[in-house]
Formats: C-alpha cells, sequence, structure tokens
C-alpha cells in the first residue's frame, strides 16, 4: 500500500490538483499522450461531476444512464475484449451472431448493476494513486479510490496501450473492492456454457436482466 | 479466553471437521471448493438467518438513527477495530503501516472523542484493515479450501482457523462487563449489514449464480488484501479474441 507521510500528502495533494487543472486546459493538443492515470482521473471526475449535476441520473433513469455510459465511459473501454475473456475459449467459436447479443446483455447486466451505485453518488471523490512501477503497456492497472462518506471504495482499472485508439488506452478490466470483474465472471460464464452451451448463457443473462428491471 | 471466544472456537472446530467429514461425499467441480455441497447448505442457511433476522434489524437500525448517529457509532467500532489491525501490520513487520494505524488510533481517541469522529482519516492517515488470517497469508500460508462458517460466512480453513483469534484480539472483547461485550458484537454485526445495505443487494443482482460469484468474490478479495491491494495476476489475459 502506497503510503506517505502527512506534509508531503497535503502539498503533493495540492500541486496534483494544479497539474491536472492545467492538463485539463491543454487536453485536446495533447490527448493522445495522455498518461493512463492521468486518463482514468479525467473520466472518472467528468462522470462524477455529471451525475452530481444530474437529478434525473441519481433517480436511477437507465436510458440516460446508458446514454451517459456509452458517451463517457465506452469509448475508452474494449468491451468486445472484456466479454471475450470473460467468455474463455468458447467465445471463439460463438458466432458473431451470438457474440453480439452476449456483448448487449454483459453490457445491460453491468449498467444496470452500477446504475444503482450511481444514485448513491453524492460527496464522493476520486483519488489516483500513483502509477506502480514496472508495469507494462499491454497490461497495466491503476489504482484508485472512491472517498466519501463511510470507508474508502477500491476502484482499479486494467489497461492497454492502444496508439491511435481511443485516448491512447483502453479499459479491459475493472476491480471493485479487490475483485477483478472478468475473472469473477469467467466461473459462471463457464458453468453456463457447460451447462447448455453459449446459447444457454445468452438466455441466463437475458432471463436475470428481465429480473432485475422489474422492481426499478 | 472469554466464554464467547471459547465457544465460538468449538463451534469452528465442529464445523470444519463436519466438513472434512462432508468431503468425501463431493463431486470435485472446483479445486478450491471441495466442500462445495456443504458449503452450499450452509449458505443457505446463512441465506434464510439474513432474510428473517439479520438484514430486518439492519433496516431497523437504519430506520431508528440518523445517519451521523451511525456514522460515529461506526467510526468508534472502527477505532476499536483499528487495535487489532495495529497488531497484525506489527506482526507483518510493515513500520509505516504500523505506524500510521497507531496515529490514526491515538488521534482519533484523543482528538476524534474516544473515536466517534474520524479525524485521523481527514488528515490523510489511510485506514487499513489487517486481520490474523492476512497476517498468516503474508507469511506464506495458503489459503486452503473455500469454507463457508454458519452466521460468519465466506472463509477459507486458513482464515476459518485464524477467526477466534480475530474474535479474542477484538478491542470489543477486552471490556470486562459480559453485557458490553456482547452488546459492542451485536452492534458490530448490525453496523456491518447496514452498510451493505444496498451494496449487497447491487452485487447479488449482477450475479447468475450468487453462491459462485460470493465465493469467487471472497476469494480475490483475500488475495487482493494479503497483497495489500495488488495481489500477483494469475489471471490469463491472453487474447481470447484472436482468430
Amino acid at each position: 500500500m502506497k503510503t506517505t507521510s502527512l506534509m508531503s500528502l497535503a502539498r503533493r495533494r495540492g500541486l496534483i490538483a494544479t497539474a491536472f487543472a492545467l492538463s485539463a486546459a491543454l487536453m485536446p493538443a495533447w490527448a493522445a499522450e495522455e498518461a493512463p492515470d492521468a486518463l482514468i482521473k479525467r473520466i472518472t471526475n467528468d462522470t462524477l461531476d455529471l451525475i452530481k449535476a444530474d437529478k434525473s441520473l441519481r433517480s436511477g433513469d437507465l436510458s440516460k444512464i446508458i446514454q451517459l455510459v456509452d458517451a463517457k465511459l465506452m469509448p475508452h473501454v474494449n468491451f468486445r475484449r472484456m466479454t471475450a475473456l470473460a467468455t474463455g475459449p468458447a467465445w471463439r467459436k460463438a458466432t458473431p451472431e451470438q457474440q453480439k447479443r452476449l456483448q448487449d446483455e454483459f453490457k445491460i447486466l453491468l449498467v444496470r448493476t452500477y446504475s444503482g451505485a450511481l444514485s448513491q453518488v453524492s460527496d464522493q471523490v476520486v483519488v489516483v494513486k500513483p502509477l506502480r512501477a514496472g508495469q507494462e503497456d499491454k497490461n497495466l492497472v491503476v489504482n484508485t479510490e472512491v472517498r466519501g462518506k463511510g470507508d474508502p471504495i477500491q476502484l482499479d482499472y486494467r489497461l492497454e496501450k492502444t496508439p491511435g485508439e481511443g485516448a491512447g488506452w483502453m479499459i479491459f478490466d475493472l476491480n471493485v473492492l479487490g475483485v477483478w470483474l472478468i475473472e469473477n465472471y469467467r466461473t459462471q460464464f463457464t458453468k453456463e456454457i457447460n451447462a447448455g452451451g453459449i446459447d444457454a448463457l445468452i438466455a441466463s443473462l437475458a432471463l436475470r436482466n428481465k429480473a432485475n428491471a422489474k422492481p426499478a | 479466553m472469554n466464554p464467547l471466544t471459547r465457544r465460538l472456537g468449538k463451534m469452528l472446530v465442529l464445523s470444519v471437521l463436519l466438513l472434512l467429514q462432508a468431503c468425501a461425499s463431493v463431486q470435485h467441480a472446483d479445486v478450491r471448493d471441495p466442500w462445495e455441497a456443504m458449503n452450499r447448505s450452509v449458505y443457505g442457511f446463512n441465506d434464510a438467518l439474513d432474510k428473517v433476522a439479520i438484514k430486518p434489524a439492519a433496516k431497523a437500525y437504519n430506520a431508528a438513527l440518523p445517519s451521523p448517529v451511525r456514522t460515529g457509532i461506526h467510526n468508534f467500532l472502527g477505532n476499536l477495530g483499528d487495535v487489532w489491525t495495529l497488531t497484525n501490520t506489527a506482526l507483518q513487520l510493515k513500520g509505516q503501516a504500523t505506524a500510521e494505524t497507531f496515529m490514526r488510533i491515538s488521534v482519533n481517541t484523543f482528538f476524534g472523542l474516544g473515536g466517534v469522529l474520524d479525524v485521523a482519516s481527514e488528515m490523510g492517515l489511510e485506514k487499513r484493515k489487517e486481520d490474523f488470517g492476512q497476517t498468516l497469508g503474508y507469511w506464506g500460508v495458503k489459503p486452503g479450501p473455500y469454507v463457508v462458517l454458519p452466521i460468519l460466512g465466506p472463509s477459507t480453513l486458513r482464515d476459518a482457523l485464524a477467526t477466534p483469534l480475530n474474535i479474542q484480539g477484538d478491542a470489543t472483547q477486552q471490556f470486562h462487563d459480559k453485557a458490553t461485550r456482547q452488546a459492542l458484537s451485536v452492534t458490530r454485526v448490525v453496523d456491518v449489514r447496514s452498510t451493505l445495505l444496498e451494496s449487497l443487494d447491487v452485487i447479488l443482482s449482477a450475479a447468475l449464480d450468487p453462491y459462485t460469484f460470493v465465493r469467487d468474490a471472497y476469494l480475490q478479495k483475500r488475495e487482493n488484501d494479503v497483497h495489500d491491494g495488488n495481489p500477483p495476476s494469475r489471471f490469463d489475459y491472453s487474447d481470447a479474441d484472436a482468430p
């Protein structure tokens, strides 16, 4: 765990804030060379600000939240790769149509689940931790912490350098409270696939989505 | 050892023995979970208990007390919990974490009205959670098979064996008055559950199979915590999409 003494922490926070304010102003000019931690800081803060400003987002309006996710987050997420990794070897044997339906249902499941969390957003701030040294561009983790009321929430992103695509980095896995999403879905997906093939998995995702839609 | 600890310890040993017995009759679906059949039934029991008792109690607690009071109680129990974290950061020879946790406890106890206010977090002194299971993990003890404990929930053989010590080391159990100890234990359970009211529903609505989801999440989270947030990645991220 990264730790710093009190004084230097306070000072560094001030510096970081200034640096980010500057970089936000200059962003369009060198967006392509944006560092991965700066990118995460920018998109999480943009999203948080939008949610804080818009009541209908916080009240759980799903179509608006999906719009927000599509506009702000999806350009930085390789969702096809996420779905493929969660599915495992069976992904390659699936038809393009099955792959598309699987991606769509998986996306609805994740977005709907986390839109519940978005409705809790009030005074949270995201603290991006310093990048750990010695990481590869192909598989790089940015550690962040959401601080607000209650205990801090660990939220990490796994990115890959993608020159010329998106902002130069694409997210392909997400860690909430110490649990990586793809690894956690792989076992459940595999179970469904073993029982009834890729169509059974799509069907059970769709069923889950239907059940989740009811109380909302 | 106080009677509660001893009783819990006995219960744990008993459940572990029961599990070992059960393992002969279960087909091995996941290597980390050889006692899946037994675990699933304990999971079902816990789930039912949560539905009829713990969750309603947490809801009532949320309804009865205003948010600042609940935060105060949460901080107070958290400050007591930091004492066991301190012991365990020291056992893991983490110098800075130990010093900062010691500072946290001092600051919160003396300037935070006995821990009711979390002044230390505002000052940037990070809150950590370390228990004896993590200490064992730090020194190389493998988690062993997954175990679902009655009432206490997801665990592993390693963490289950560390649980009696965790309970004994908890500062809420150092009070001489038995009624105080029990009241604090109950409050802690309700406090933890009340902070999970929304997130647990969210998590379970994201699961295809809640049992598997909770198990995999618990095992990952413990690995994460033993490595202070950066466990070595064992998952194969090589391209599943290559033609």
